[in-house]
């Protein structure tokens, strides 16, 4: 078998005492959308945040398409990778947040073009180009003068995914996208994100959207206080849970 | 104003006649008096008018002598150097509070520390006698040198020479002003929600980059409004350098009703060129902040 896209190996983190992740195993293959479940606290947001480094793991390791994540392996030892060698690192790892965190003071299309002016140096006029592309396969083609003020929630988030996209990533990383939409909006950033399962994007997506789950996810997993308690096809996960904990969380969810 | 359903009719007492239906709608509406704020306003009204008299019939004002020395070449010099050492304060204030304000934001102790230290300093001990402190830089130190720290030097100046009195003023100006430029920076900094850097981090924006293209933009909506405060201050504390003998605008009307003994109208000459261009200030603060506005109305 090839090696796996995304490779969590007996990852451990604490903040203070409190232990968030205690020993996490994980493997996502290229072309696969893992839809990560579980209750608030059970660590699923901060597993998604040190797969591109933005929380530092205390033990255990993450590799993305064959790289180590925030470390270089050399002889017996690891070194730690210089900041600027993990936002190199992180330009293949796109992260949508629950907030959007789009730049407010930009505008839509400043925010998409902004990271592959920058970070990757690429020329403007072909990123601009791209970023009315990227908007337009959102569905937003025009709004690219807007500021994120200007926009609704729903769309706020499909900008924060072309943004994403503008890097071209091997992976992308969902934390709760829908989580602060009104509901009504929901829909048209599930479709987004649909839409990129179908062609072949490799995605982690953390969420509470049961619905998205059985439709769009190769691989459902349910964490619960730090540990993955199961995982497999929706159709086992969801419909014939073999742990109390999981069947107790979809009884209340669904 | 109208009400827009009917008053309601009461239908249970059959027996009583019925009250005729009053259209409220077509009233005329009275207004409530304010007799007291009227006294308010004559009272103030009188007042001023008063004060207007006084100030334009007062004698003791001469005005003629302020029309004399308002435009005077050694006036107009006097503001020149007024606006020099508010810039030069200015900008090299800013430019060190920038690096203290990220200094106190490091990572590192030490860095923060450092930092910590300079501002509690400075902004301990009173400008003017900072001031003379630098004026007399020449008597702790006699020479100053470049070169490896503790080891060989490579050039040095005479204190004397280097630190004039101009110099000496700007940098006393500039380093008292850095201390609290570094506070406002960082309360500027602090302010920006930290969901920006994530996702700048998350996209591999390079370090500065974020610091210059995503933090510092938005930080300059609370920094700015502070900052013109301060920039007002300093322009108006230059006065106080008039203790070290240099001919900016206070220093320089002192010296003329010194020697003409017209205290008053002097003194109005350096107030209304204060006010003029604080004035000017205040304006240009409303098109930068404008500028830094973008994106945060609908």
């Amino acid at each position: 078998m090839s090696t796996p896209m995304v490779d969590v190996k007996a990852v451990h983190k604490s903040f203070g005492t409190l232990e968030v992740l205690r020993g996490i195993d994980l493997e996502v293959r290229a072309g696969e959308v893992t839809v990560v479940l579980g209750p608030s606290g059970s660590g699923k947001s901060t597993l998604l945040r040190t797969i591109n480094h933005l929380e530092k793991v205390d033990s255990g390791w993450i590799s993305v398409d064959g790289a180590l994540v925030g470390y270089r392996s050399s002889g017996d030892k690891l070194y730690e990778l210089r900041e600027r060698e993990v936002l190199k690192q992180r330009t293949q790892i796109g992260f949508v947040f629950q907030n959007f965190n789009l730049f407010p003071h930009l505008t839509v299309l400043e925010n998409i073009a902004e990271a592959p002016l920058s970070a990757l140096g690429r020329p403007r006029k072909e990123t601009l180009d791209n970023a009315r592309r990227l908007l337009d396969r959102v569905g937003l083609a025009d709004k690219a003068d807007a500021y994120p003020k200007q926009l609704s929630g729903g769309q706020q988030q499909r900008v924060a995914i072309a943004r994403a996209l503008a890097l071209e990533p091997k992976l992308l990383l969902f934390d709760e996208p829908t989580s602060a939409l009104d509901p009504e909006l929901v829909g048209e950033v599930l479709d987004v994100i649909k839409d990129l399962a179908l062609q072949g994007t490799t995605m982690i997506v953390v969420t509470h959207e049961i619905g998205f789950a059985r439709e769009v996810a190769d691989t459902v997993v349910f964490m619960d206080e730090g540990r993955i308690v199961e995982q497999g096809a929706p159709g086992d996960v969801l419909d014939a849970p073999r742990h109390e904990r999981t069947k107790a969380f979809l009884s209340k969810v669904l | 104003m109208s009400l827009t359903s009917d008053p309601p009719i009461d239908k249970t007492t059959s027996g009583a006649p019925a009250r005729p239906a009053v259209d409220y709608g077509a009233l005329k509406v009275v207004p409530v008096r304010h007799p007291w704020r009227w006294a308010a306003i004559a009272a103030t009204a009188v007042l001023l008018t008063q004060f207007a008299h006084g100030f334009i019939t007062n004698t003791g004002w001469e005005w003629g002598v302020f029309a004399d020395y308002f435009t005077a070449d050694v006036i107009i010099k006097a503001v020149w150097v007024t606006l020099q050492l508010t810039f030069y304060g200015t900008a090299l204030g800013f430019a060190l509070g920038i690096v203290l304000a990220f200094m106190r934001l490091s990572a590192s102790r030490f860095l923060r520390a450092v930092s910590f230290g300079y501002i509690w300093a400075f902004r301990s001990i009173p400008l003017i006698v900072q001031l003379l402190f630098w004026f007399n830089l020449a008597y702790l130190y006699k020479k100053l040198q470049f070169g490896i720290p503790f080891g060989p030097g490579f050039f040095s100046f005479d204190t004397m020479g280097l630190v004039g009195a101009m110099s000496a003023a700007v940098l006393g100006l500039a380093l008292h002003q850095a201390a609290y430029a570094a506070e406002i920076v960082r309360g500027g900094v602090l302010a920006v929600d930290s969901g920006q850097l994530e996702a700048a981090a998350a996209l591999g924006i390079p370090r500065l980059r974020q610091i210059r293209r995503i933090v510092l933009p938005q930080a300059m909506r609370s920094i700015l409004p502070n900052a013109a405060n301060e920039v007002i201050s300093l322009f108006k504390g230059t006065s106080i350098v008039s203790v070290m003998a240099i001919g900016e605008l206070f220093y320089q009307v002192q010296v003329i009703y010194g020697r003409n003994g017209r205290v008053v109208p002097l003194l109005m000459v350096a107030t209304v060129w204060y006010v003029l261009l604080t004035s000017a200030l205040s304006v240009l603060q409303h098109y930068v902040e404008r500028h830094y506005a973008k994106g945060t109305t609908r």
